[in-house]
């Protein structure tokens, strides 16, 4: 008896009238955990009950613990008939597990029926007394903290990273049991969001457990998903990253603002924590033994995966075939021996970390689900995920690259067809936190060790390629980095990470979204998923020479936070991939786009490329202006300041330094660069130079990008707006074509982005920041987007340089680091390998394209005041980035993942399906923010809408929608014992601030 | 091809004080659509028609979910769904609860009763008002009469309080709930050139000068009901006009001290008995309810139009008041100076404000 949990009811407020004779309500409380129930008073005719209820004690397992949720039902209570349940609310305890999160729950909880929505609030406080010794979290998983935050947490160090963490349960899906033809739509819904409380609950319980056994305390980069697979089952699965963090004293944690998150910096000190193979059972002085969770006395359970993925003993990793054949790449690679978990699910790194950056690396796979017959085995869909993760691991391989950062996994399903995707960045990653990973710093080690002292990374070194020059795995141009002229750098690199903190950019950067839908023909079983199969290569093609194309639009070299989505629909895929471009000082400029015509003789024709040609060429000077892209050459000549800041002064000695024929040959490489044809050959793929030059620019005044932060910002002030947007569109029945829908889909996206801008104008200077777009196929004729991103605001006075002089003094150092030992690499994207890039037979120009030479500096007056102290409610701001600007970050106080189901049969008069959905996410929005409320905190970050699962039957009235979310609670305090950031003070000078400070 | 479904939720839920406004005045999405394109927004943030659609069809879905709210403001400060800062629920709340002066000034004195509501079409198409504004309009008076009728204590205050208003627009409601409860005529053609304005300052006056609240204030719908006793008391003061002694002594005091100050003295020498009868008459008869209601025509027909007729100035109608109501304080055998005082107070200010074109 481990635990003991305690519930006060202490009133409610603003509840319906459920007795239309008298106008008001006779409501009490039940309260349950596992199989305990405890009622309240019922307290007469009152909309406003006072039940000041005594302290309901449970006495349970840790175990449950962590599974289950605390449930409020508040009900009005009936002399003749059935009493009515009011709604009710599920509280997470698992905040109160951990000694460093939460100690009490308490506040005010919107009281939630899926079938009404919110109905009223009720107060409630929750405490939980462990009595336990450390001993006891072995039992269960208590105490190991989970970050949804892609970096290291504010308010922590990592000590060590463990490595990847992966999980699944799954169980039969409630709605398609036979049960649900007999019960209510309610009683089915609330059945379904119970069961996937507890799976989540388990499924956090049980990778606690695997990093327990790590020897870690911490996942970082939680990602948990649900794949509703309909009558095959419920599948709830998650990845992470297993560290062990320590906790910073408050007066050092780091500053939000340069956004580096701190890995130890101590490197030679061996107080450290044990290393995993210390922590080994073998070990004689090995912690609390430990003892497998028991066996689950509920139905869905879990497995383990196939030992390579299972950090049991040390003979594995000689087994372990990967590590073979890394040992041939180089000496370094020899670490990776011992690092046998390849998968990052941080996105955000130390500086210095990454000390190559592949490319991305990317793996799909269709697969026919079949009824999960016994969920206490769910070994098939292991097996799936195993094997993708070994396609991705060999990926890496061929890039020369020992890990993969940035990675996440997805799925879409469509009836019985799975598409599984996964992706990452393949990277080779600093040995010198490699030994903090847990190795033992014996003297062969120590010489590698001694060659990374220095201080401060390169800021081109990630850009080098990993790979040998002689035995590329695929064509790519590569040249010697324009940063440090020693090592080669590919043409182009893609990324599915943020940009590294000391990577040296230029300009600014921007959203790129590439769109594709491509028709299918409906099909069942094993022909539609070989249909999928088929078609899945070419949408990977066409997407990646929609990004190419988009990028060297905007004469931008690189993308990072690239994220490609496929989902499947009955007759159509929707492909939709979106990253932020950068210019990156080290890659060399992008040449530009060249359109061919192919019969030359043609004279119309040749008129019509020269036009085309034309208008690229004109867009792609508009553009480089508009994110201020001036190649560092370009910037020498241009600079106004008689004395040229360091790093500007740095880069003319070393031009002047190299050989004249480098330069020439540059210059010729640049020429050489215009090699990126787009020829007109026939009139089938029209979408692709359409789509290129209908993308309209972003309004004058915002950014937008994927990633967590603009590159080229760095001076946020403190306007914050988090926001959701949902976009169904209902094709016609028109015979489409592939070109049809492109525009369609094209249009959707653009006209959501729009939207946001004209919706945002008050917040100008502002950009989007994490825009993320999720795309679905719900229906036959639909598709849906989803977008969650947050706009913040900036001060554009400032946007020239990073506040801190520290980038500055890494690019300096750049030069003197020696990477002799490393092979020299290249890098591309992966799918490119066996489709060959460079030449795309496309196209012929159909839409114009808009120019906006529009005049700065509009009016700022609707810019309102978004600091709103003193309401009875406590503010939460929400952000799916992992900071919020001009605050501090003070404390996690645990997970946020939550499940609503929400059902009507009153469609129209609830305002139809849009509102329907509004009032929906918006009493989400309520619920995330009651329950961070209630744990004493005032936000959350790292927000995100895993899930919007929307269903409608019009013609029934009818309509449902799923929803998860999930994010971390945390107090944030102002900034204040900071040195006064600019960005602060300036808050009032934005607002009326003129023109942007180009060059 | 067309827009299923299209949601915009914001954290912190926006609002456009603009579209805010149209649909208050109840435009429906597509006109208010017009309106703002020809306001120029488009212009200023290069958005298209649909842009400006979908973005009125957002914001006008949640003013609706916010509309239940607003009906008992105190509830939009603490309830969860949307977060609103402050400032800005205040700029709602004053903004939902504001009216137009052409409608209040049909609907004044009318009983807020289901028979008036369906008038409102009739009412919105002379105001030139929208009948889903006028609707609102009606129904925000209809609960705050509903919501004090039962409160004791001061009327502007229990407003200003129970529905977050401003001083002003609290004012403005006690008025509103004050006329509907004595259910004064302001209809009559008469009365047509009299402003809602003009009958909020006298409804102030009367409020604070001849309910049960002047005297006491903490009984129910205080400010609400006038002093019956008072209006009993009001018939002592027939003396003034009956007693013929009296009438000749308080007219020889007013004439001896307006003689040479205005140029309409030989009018109102010849008019005094007259008006001064017909001030005193309607103290007198205020203890019908009927006569209550008739006050404001009575003031018109039997004091402000004779005047009116013979030219008076808006400054001789203050001399002619002052003198006349201090006058009253110099006869020696009139007894009832606090009941005079009491009531000639509120009729001067009255007239002055009433007395205009």
């Amino acid at each position: 008896m481990p635990g003991k949990l305690k519930a006060r009811i202490v009133a409610g407020r603003h509840l319906p009238v459920m007795d239309r004779a008298s106008d008001l309500t006779d409501a009490f409380v039940e309260v349950k955990f596992g199989n305990t129930t405890f009622k309240t008073d019922v307290c007469p005719k009152s909309l406003n009950p006072q039940w000041n209820s005594e302290w309901f004690k449970f006495e349970v397992d840790d175990e449950d613990l962590q599974d289950e949720p605390l449930q409020v039902t508040v009900l009005d209570h009936d002399t003749y008939s059935a009493n009515d349940a009011i709604g009710k609310v599920y509280i997470d305890i698992d905040p109160l597990l951990c000694s460093e999160a939460a100690s009490v729950i308490s506040g005010w909880f919107p009281i939630y029926d899926t079938i009404h929505g919110i109905r009223g609030e009720i107060n409630v406080l929750v405490k939980v007394e462990l009595f336990n010794d450390l001993n006891r979290f072995r039992q269960s998983s208590c105490g190991v903290k989970f970050f949804c935050t892609t970096s290291i947490p504010r308010c922590y160090r990592a000590a060590m990273v463990h490595g990847f963490v992966e999980e699944l349960v799954v169980n039969e899906d409630p709605e398609y049991q036979w049960i649900d033809r007999i019960r209510t739509p309610r009683a089915s819904n609330e059945a379904r969001q119970r069961l996937i409380s507890l799976m989540s609950g388990e499924l956090q319980r049980k990778i606690g457990l695997k990093v327990l056994e790590m020897g870690g305390n911490a996942v970082v980069g939680y990602l948990q998903c649900f794949d509703l697979e309909g009558e095959s089952g419920l599948v709830v699965r998650a990845i992470g990253t297993a560290c062990t963090l320590d906790k910073l004293s408050s007066g050092s944690a780091p500053n939000t603002n340069t956004h580096m998150p701190v890995f130890g910096e101590d490197l030679l000190s061996s107080s450290g924590p044990p290393t995993p193979f210390r922590a080994l059972p073998t070990s004689s002085s090995s912690p609390p033994p430990f003892s497998p969770s028991k066996p689950c006395s509920r139905q869905s359970s879990s497995s383990d995966t196939d030992l390579s993925l299972t950090p049991k003993t040390v003979t594995i990793i000689s087994k372990n075939p990967l590590v073979k054949s890394l040992c041939t790449v180089s000496d370094t690679a020899v670490f990776f021996y011992l690092q046998e978990f390849p998968f990052f699910t941080l996105t955000s790194f130390p500086p210095g970390f990454l000390v190559h950056v592949g490319g991305v690396v990317s793996a799909r796979s269709v697969k026919l689900l079949d009824r999960i017959h016994n969920p206490d085995e769910p070994e098939t869909r292991d097996a799936w995920w195993e094997e993708i993760r070994q396609e991705i691991k060999s990926h890496a391989k061929a890039l020369g690259c020992h890990a993969v950062v940035g990675y996440s996994e997805s799925t879409s399903i469509c009836e019985e067809v799975c598409i599984l995707s996964a992706s990452g960045t393949a990277a080779i990653l600093n040995p010198r936190y490699m030994l903090q990973l847990g190795l033992e710093a014996d003297g062969r080690w120590c010489v590698l060790f001694s060659r990374f002292e220095e201080p401060s990374p390169p800021s081109c070194g990630f850009c080098h390629i990993p790979y040998d020059e002689l035995n590329m795995p695929f064509p790519a141009q590569l040249t010697y980095c324009y940063h440090c002229r020693r090592q080669k750098v590919p043409d182009v690199l893609f990324t599915t990470i943020d940009l590294p903190p000391e990577a040296a950019v230029t300009g600014k950067g921007c959203l790129i979204q590439a769109r594709l839908c491509r028709l299918k023909k409906k099909a069942q079983g094993e022909v539609n998923a070989t249909a999928i199969s088929n078609l899945l290569p070419f949408m990977e093609y066409e997407l990646h020479t929609q990004l190419m194309n988009k990028l060297k639009l905007r004469s931008m070299n690189a993308l990072f936070g690239l994220h490609i989505q496929i989902s499947v629909g009955e007759n159509m895929l929707l492909g939709l991939a979106s990253a932020t471009g950068v210019y990156l000082t080290a890659l060399p400029a992008p040449g530009g786009i060249q359109i061919a015509g192919k019969t030359p003789g043609d004279l119309s024709n040749e008129q019509h490329i020269l036009t085309i040609q034309k208008r690229i060429n004109d867009t792609i000077a508009k553009n480089k202006e508009l994110y201020q892209i001036n190649p560092p050459e370009l910037t020498e000549e241009v600079v106004g300041s008689p004395i040229p800041d360091p790093r500007q002064r740095s880069r003319l000695f070393r031009s002047h330094s190299e050989s004249s024929d480098e330069v020439s040959e540059l210059d010729l490489s640049h020429g050489k660069k215009d090699a990126f044809v787009l020829e007109i050959d026939d009139t089938d793929a029209v979408e692709d130079i359409h789509s290129l030059l209908t993308d309209a620019p972003t309004p004058t005044g915002f950014y937008s990008c994927n990633t967590e932060v603009m590159p080229g910002i760095y001076n946020w002030t403190s306007g914050v707006q988090m926001f959701t947007s949902v976009r169904v569109l209902r094709l016609s029945n028109a015979n489409l074509t592939n070109q049809g829908l492109n525009k369609i889909f094209t249009d959707l996206c653009e006209n959501l982005l729009k939207s946001f801008y004209f919706k945002l104008r008050s917040m100008i200077p502002c950009c989007l920041c994490r825009l993320n777009f999720t795309v679905a196929v719900p229906e036959e004729e639909l598709i849906q987007v989803a977008v969650t991103a947050v706009a913040m605001t900036f001060d554009k006075d400032q946007t020239q340089e990073k506040p801190a002089e520290k980038a500055i003094t890494k690019g300096l150092s750049a030069a003197s680091v020696d990477y002799g030992s490393f092979a020299d690499r290249c890098s591309t994207w992966l799918e490119l390998l066996r489709l060959k890039a460079h030449t795309i037979r496309r196209g012929s120009v159909k839409t114009s394209r808009r120019t906006h030479p529009l005049p700065e500096g509009r009016s700022r007056s609707l810019r309102s005041n978004r600091s709103f102290a003193g309401g009875s409610v406590t503010v939460v701001k929400m952000t799916p980035l992992s900071f919020l600007p001009g605050t501090r970050i003070i404390k996690y106080l645990g997970i946020i993942n939550m499940f609503f189901i929400r059902e009507t049969s009153s469609l129209r008069e609830e305002g139809g399906v849009s509102g329907f959905l509004h009032s929906f996410i918006a009493e989400v929005f309520a619920m995330v923010r009651a329950h961070v409320a209630a744990l004493g905190g005032n936000a959350v970050v790292s927000y995100s809408m895993k899930e919007c699962v929307f269903m409608e039957n019009p013609n029934k009235n009818q309509a449902q929608c799923l929803i998860n979310v999930s994010g971390d609670a945390v107090i944030c305090v102002r900034e204040t014992d900071q040195e006064p950031i600019p960005s602060m003070t300036n808050i009032g000078q934005t607002c009326t601030s003129g023109t942007d400070g180009a060059t | 091809m067309a827009v299923e479904l299209d949601v915009f939720v914001g954290n912190t839920t926006i609002m456009d004080e603009e579209v805010y406004q149209l649909w208050l005045d109840g435009y429906t999405v597509n006109d208010a659509v017009k309106v703002r394109m020809e306001g120029g927004v488009m212009e200023e943030c290069e958005a298209s028609a649909d842009v400006l659609l979908s973005d009125t069809m957002d914001q006008y879905r949640t003013f609706q979910m916010c509309e239940r709210l607003l009906h008992s403001p105190a509830k939009l400060a603490n309830q969860l769904l949307f977060q609103i800062p402050p400032n800005r629920q205040a700029i709602l709340i004053e903004r939902y609860y504001a009216f137009d002066d052409a409608f209040v000034r049909e609907v004044l004195g009318k009983k807020l009763s289901k028979g008036t509501k369906k008038d409102l079409d009739d009412i919105g198409a002379k105001t030139g008002v929208t009948l889903k504004s006028c609707r609102r309009q009606f129904d925000n008076f209809k609960r705050v009469f509903k919501v004090v009728e039962e409160l004791k204590g001061p009327l502007v205050e229990n407003i200003r309080q129970h529905f977050l208003l401003s001083d002003k627009l609290a004012r403005d409601y006690a008025a509103i709930v004050f006329f509907a409860n004595n259910r004064f005529e302001t209809g009559k053609r008469k009365l047509q050139y009299l402003t809602f304005q003009d009958f909020a300052f006298c409804a102030g006056q009367l409020i604070n000068n001849w309910t049960v609240g002047a005297v006491d204030n903490m009984v129910e719908d205080m400010d609400v009901d006038l002093d019956k006793e008072f209006l009993q008391e009001l018939k002592e003061l027939k003396i003034l006009i009956t007693d013929k002694d009296l009438l000749d002594q308080h007219k020889s005091l007013v004439c001896t001290a307006l003689r040479g100050k205005t140029k309409a003295f030989n009018e109102m020498e010849a008019n005094f008995k007259n008006l001064s009868r017909g001030l005193i008459n309607i103290a007198a008869k205020l203890t019908n309810t009927k006569d209550v209601r008739d006050f404001f025509i009575d003031l018109v027909e039997k004091f402000i139009e004779p005047c009116r007729s013979d030219r008076w100035t808006a400054a001789d109608m203050k001399l002619y008041l002052t003198h006349y109501t201090n006058s009253a304080h110099i006869l020696d055998t009139f007894k009832h100076q606090v009941v005079w005082d009491r009531y000639m107070g509120v009729i001067k200010s009255c007239i002055f404000k009433m007395y205009h074109d």
